[in-house]
């Protein structure tokens, strides 16, 4: 079929949409085996959320603890997500997150260092041990730079400020991603063989996020349209540090490095809190009063650790409940006090830009004073459901990694976990893209009529806002409204605490949205407007925020970072059970699934034993048999 | 709060996809505590200007995506507050001078993306015996400082030998550059020479040591001190001193790319 659309068009093997951690990593791997291929992204090269990451990569590289290994650092991940975790996903993770370390530095990374020289591993909440590599808190800044340069080095396309807002798929293998250029406005096809999806998360759909713009769920949305599953969507992990003065910076992320450095929170009343929140499951671990817990920072032996570093989803809740019973901070937060616990040459040389962003954006000396912090949205641990070893969705031939993937991190996500998560899996899924890629004669066949009507999709935002005069009107709606209208609805309704009617009205709520998505008008032209682009994110954001709020009604008990007012406590029904969300003509289908138990070896290192065998790492990836010409 | 929160902010924001007909406008909108210059930005966006073109990331100072010309000086539009800036005249908004003009505030910066395939890669020694490699905090604090480079663009933008030769492109990287060969020639572990490429291929001469891109870094990198004057020495060294000469090429110590 001749095509109708005007546009630029590109083929490779394999196209991967993403160039944070997760898409470099991939896209080097997938150009090392020899696949032609191409790495797209929404903003320009290097920019991507992985850049802001601060506080570290956790591996078990046990540089700083001996007793430390892919044992104890399964065990740790799987505790902080509840036992929801896809148990392989958790122990392929454990086991190769030190060698994607070693990799990183040997592609130029500059981590702190021990003082014999070694990579220098810092506490976080939930590690049994001084587990996360860093810069400072900078660590996603040399994490991405350093995969950068990688990726220049080896001569990977790159597309970017590119936005992929389809997948074409021919009889159920991929013919390629369908998109615009932001700064023409231009349509351009990208034919491949082979899809990975590394494009993040959603957090933009909530007005407390440390989440930047590009949080739109587009690669899951894009997923669904495809017709594969993604799970655990319920899961959306609240940071329980964000700045919250001044309005402007409000959801501003604050380091979890700044309590594994010794910051403590404290309520108004000066009182270090979190001693009052600690949870029955982690009560072996965890001291009880205030020596034993500044005593864990210098002597893991005889201490356990502090509070203040128990998993996110119970700081946040606790936070939460403290401001709830008028204990907070003047402007809605709580204090995390760092002064009045390190020096100043301490903590500029441990925090650097936390000192500075406080210093700019706040008028505040975090040497001097307490931060006022408090929850802010930040991850999310559901996803594209994968198989652990390929990470390849349900559909043949599309593959994901990176957050944009679920299942790794169960009902809650560890500090740190994340960085190795993209690492670990990036690589895997950027194997397994080549790999299905070698196995193809050719992309799929391009059905002109799927083209068509995505790109009329596209411009009729546009169409529609030419006949704009005035102000928007309700027939002609505003995506800065409709979005901050989203925004509203989430935080409101879908927020830390959930319940079910009113995850019920934000479902409705949803639902109004979308039909004024329908009616969305902008004005200008298709050269670098942010209007229109929005409006087309906002499609992708609608179908996830569903997915999420639909998700939570279902999960009807509390657990990891998903808590019900109306089910306060864990349902041993729900234990082993997730959540799956699709699409079916055009609807979202939600069911639930049993979760595999993990095998008896494994049971036996969450029960506390230590592993007896050594990771056989390289083992379970195949190598490829084809190659490429 | 440093200054008192006055109720509105007036901006004089360049508009236009072409510096010859494009134009300043000014757009007035209510005024938020802690406001940044983005934040304004957002706000004509939301209220007034639905198209108007600004590229941003993390609005935390962490990506530098948004680097433009505020009221004159090279500057992160995320890390710049309203009340820093003189409260009774309009905050002038402008794109960055030395790059093309797309649209608004945007420009293509493909230049800097084009200068970094020019530099090669690290090369390290191998791993030790037992797998690792020691690096010392000294030594890796040295290239840190480089390392914290944003890509924001602001010192290749007011970098004179850009900014006002045009022709120059050719032939020199910028100071963003500089930083980068810089941090590679200091890896303690890194075995590739640089050094004949960054004095011929680089433009390092081009360089007379103005030490504006310092002034303008964000990041506080001493750009002229640190990378591009201990660059040039050592470009002096290996050039001048024949006895470095020999024996950098008779002991090999590095292997040099050209
Ligand atoms: C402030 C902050 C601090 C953090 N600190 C840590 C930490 O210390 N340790 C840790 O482990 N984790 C941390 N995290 C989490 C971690 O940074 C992220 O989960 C991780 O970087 C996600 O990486 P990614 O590769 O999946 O995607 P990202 O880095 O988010 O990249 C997504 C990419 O997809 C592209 N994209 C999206 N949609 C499209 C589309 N439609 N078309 C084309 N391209 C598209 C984007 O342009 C971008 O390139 C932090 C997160 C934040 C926000
Ligand atoms: S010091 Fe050199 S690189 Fe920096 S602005 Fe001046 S001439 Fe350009
Ligand atoms: S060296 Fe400084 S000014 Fe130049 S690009 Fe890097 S961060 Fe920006
Ligand atoms: S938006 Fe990232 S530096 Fe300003």
């Amino acid at each position: 079929m001749t095509p109708t659309i005007e546009r630029d068009e590109r083929e490779y093997d394999v196209v991967v949409i993403g160039a944070g951690g997760a898409g470099i990593r991939a896209a080097i791997e997938a150009k090392m085996q020899g696949a032609r291929t191409a790495l797209v992204c929404k903003s320009l090269f290097g920019k991507a959320h992985t850049v802001m990451a601060e506080g570290g990569i956790a591996a078990a590289l046990r540089n700083v603890w001996k007793e430390d290994g892919w044992d104890v650092h399964f065990r740790d991940t799987m505790r902080g997500g509840k036992l929801l975790n896809s148990w392989r996903m958790a122990q392929l993770h454990a086991q190769e997150a030190p060698e994607r370390v070693l990799e990183l530095e040997e592609w130029g990374a500059m981590f702190d260092r021990t003082p014999d020289g070694l990579i220098l591993q810092r506490d976080f909440g939930g590690h049994r041990y001084a587990r996360p590599a860093h810069v400072g808190d900078r660590t996603g800044l040399e994490m991405i730079r350093t995969l950068q340069h990688k990726a220049v080095e080896l001569g990977i396309d790159v597309l970017m400020e590119c936005t992929i807002t389809k997948l074409l798929l021919d009889d159920g293998h991929p013919s390629g991603a369908f998109g615009y250029w932001r700064q023409s406005g231009r349509f351009i096809l990208i034919r491949a063989k082979a899809i990975v999806l590394a494009t993040g998360g959603a957090g933009k759909a909530w007005r407390i996020t440390s989440n930047s713009w590009e949080y739109t769920g587009d690669g899951m949305a894009m997923a669904l349209e495809s017709g594969a599953d993604l799970v655990d969507m319920e899961f959306v992990q609240f940071h329980p540090t964000g700045m919250v003065w001044p309005a402007s910076v409000r959801g501003v992320l604050v380091t979890e490095g700044v309590r594994g450095d010794g910051g403590t929170l404290k309520n108004s009343r000066g009182e270090r809190f979190m001693f009052r929140y600690i949870p029955e499951f982690f009560k072996a671990e965890t001291a009880d009063n205030e020596a034993e817990a500044d005593g864990w920072y210098e002597n893991k032996k005889d201490n356990r650790r502090t509070p203040d570093l128990l998993p996110r989803d119970e700081v946040a809740r606790a936070i939460n409940a403290e401001v709830k019973a008028g204990r907070g901070s003047p402007h809605g937060g709580v204090f995390l006090d760092i002064a009045s616990r390190r020096t100043p040459g301490f903590i500029q040389s441990r925090l650097p830009s936390m000192y500075h962003q406080f210093k700019e954006l706040a008028d505040i000396d975090i040497t001097t004073e307490a931060m006022e912090v408090g929850p802010t949205c930040h991850y999310f641990m559901g996803g594209v459901r994968v198989d652990p070893e390929t990470e390849a969705s349900t559909v043949a031939g599309i593959f994901a990694a990176g957050e944009v993937a679920g299942g790794m991190h169960g009902a809650n996500r560890l500090g740190g976990n994340s960085l190795s998560d993209l690492l670990v899996f990036g690589r895997r899924a950027g194997l397994g893209a080549a790999l299905y890629a070698a196995g193809q004669r050719a992309p799929g066949a391009v059905d002109e009529h799927e083209v068509e009507e995505a790109a009329r999709r596209m411009v009729a935002p546009l169409e529609r806002g030419a006949s704009l005069t005035g102000a928007p009107t309700p027939e002609a709606e505003d995506p800065y409204r409709i979005h901050s209208d989203l925004q509203t609805t989430m935080q409101d309704l879908v927020g830390i605490i959930r319940t079910g009617s009113e995850l019920e009205e934000a479902v409705r709520r949803i639902g109004a949205l979308r039909e004024r998505l329908d009616r969305v008008a902008v004005k200008g032209g298709r050269r670098y407007n942010p209007g229109w682009n929005l409006a087309l994110d906002l499609r992708s954001l609608l179908t996830v925020a569903e997915a999420v709020t639909r998700a939570a009604a279902m999960r009807t008990e509390s657990r990891g970072g998903h808590t019900r007012d109306d089910f306060p406590n864990p349902d041993a029904q729900w234990a082993t059970r997730n959540v799956i969300v699709r699409m079916r003509d055009r609807q979202l289908a939600l069911a639930t699934e049993p979760l595999a138990a993990p095998p008896p070896e494994l049971q036996r290192i969450l029960s506390g034993e230590p592993a007896k065998t050594e990771p056989a790492i390289e083992s379970t990836v195949p190598t490829p048999a084809g190659g490429f010409r | 709060m440093s200054a008192e929160t006055p109720h509105e902010v007036t901006v004089r924001v360049w508009r236009g996809e072409d510096r010859a007909t494009g134009r300043f406008e000014e757009h007035t909108v209510g005024a938020d505590p802690g406001m940044v210059v983005l934040d304004v930005m957002f706000k004509v966006q939301a209220e007034q200007v639905p198209d108007l073109a600004v590229r941003w990331n993390c609005k935390a100072g962490k990506c530098g995506s948004c680097s433009a010309e505020i009221n004159g000086d090279p500057k992160l539009m995320c890390m710049t507050r309203v009340s820093s800036l003189p409260a009774n005249e309009p905050i002038t908004v402008a794109p960055m001078a030395a790059f093309p003009l797309v649209r608004d505030l945007v420009t293509d910066v493909s230049f800097n993306y084009e200068k970094a395939k020019a530099i090669p890669n690290v090369r390290l020694s191998p791993r030790g015996p037992d797998g690792t490699r020691r690096m010392y905090q000294e030594e890796v604090e040295r290239v840190q400082e480089f390392h914290k480079c944003i890509e924001c663009f602001l010192c290749q933008n007011v970098c004179h030998v850009i900014r006002d030769h045009e022709e120059n492109k050719q032939a020199f990287s910028g100071p963003r550059f500089f930083v980068r060969l810089a941090a590679l020639e200091m890896h303690p572990l890194d075995t590739h020479d640089r050094l004949e490429m960054i004095r011929a291929k680089h433009g390092l001469g081009f360089c007379n040591i103005t030490k504006c891109c310092t002034e303008v870094c964000p990041e506080s990198i001493h750009i002229t001190d640190n990378a591009i004057i201990q660059l040039k020495e050592r470009v002096v060294t290996e050039y001048y001193d024949p006895l470095v000469w020999v024996k950098r090429r008779v002991f090999g110590e590095k292997e040099s790319t050209r």
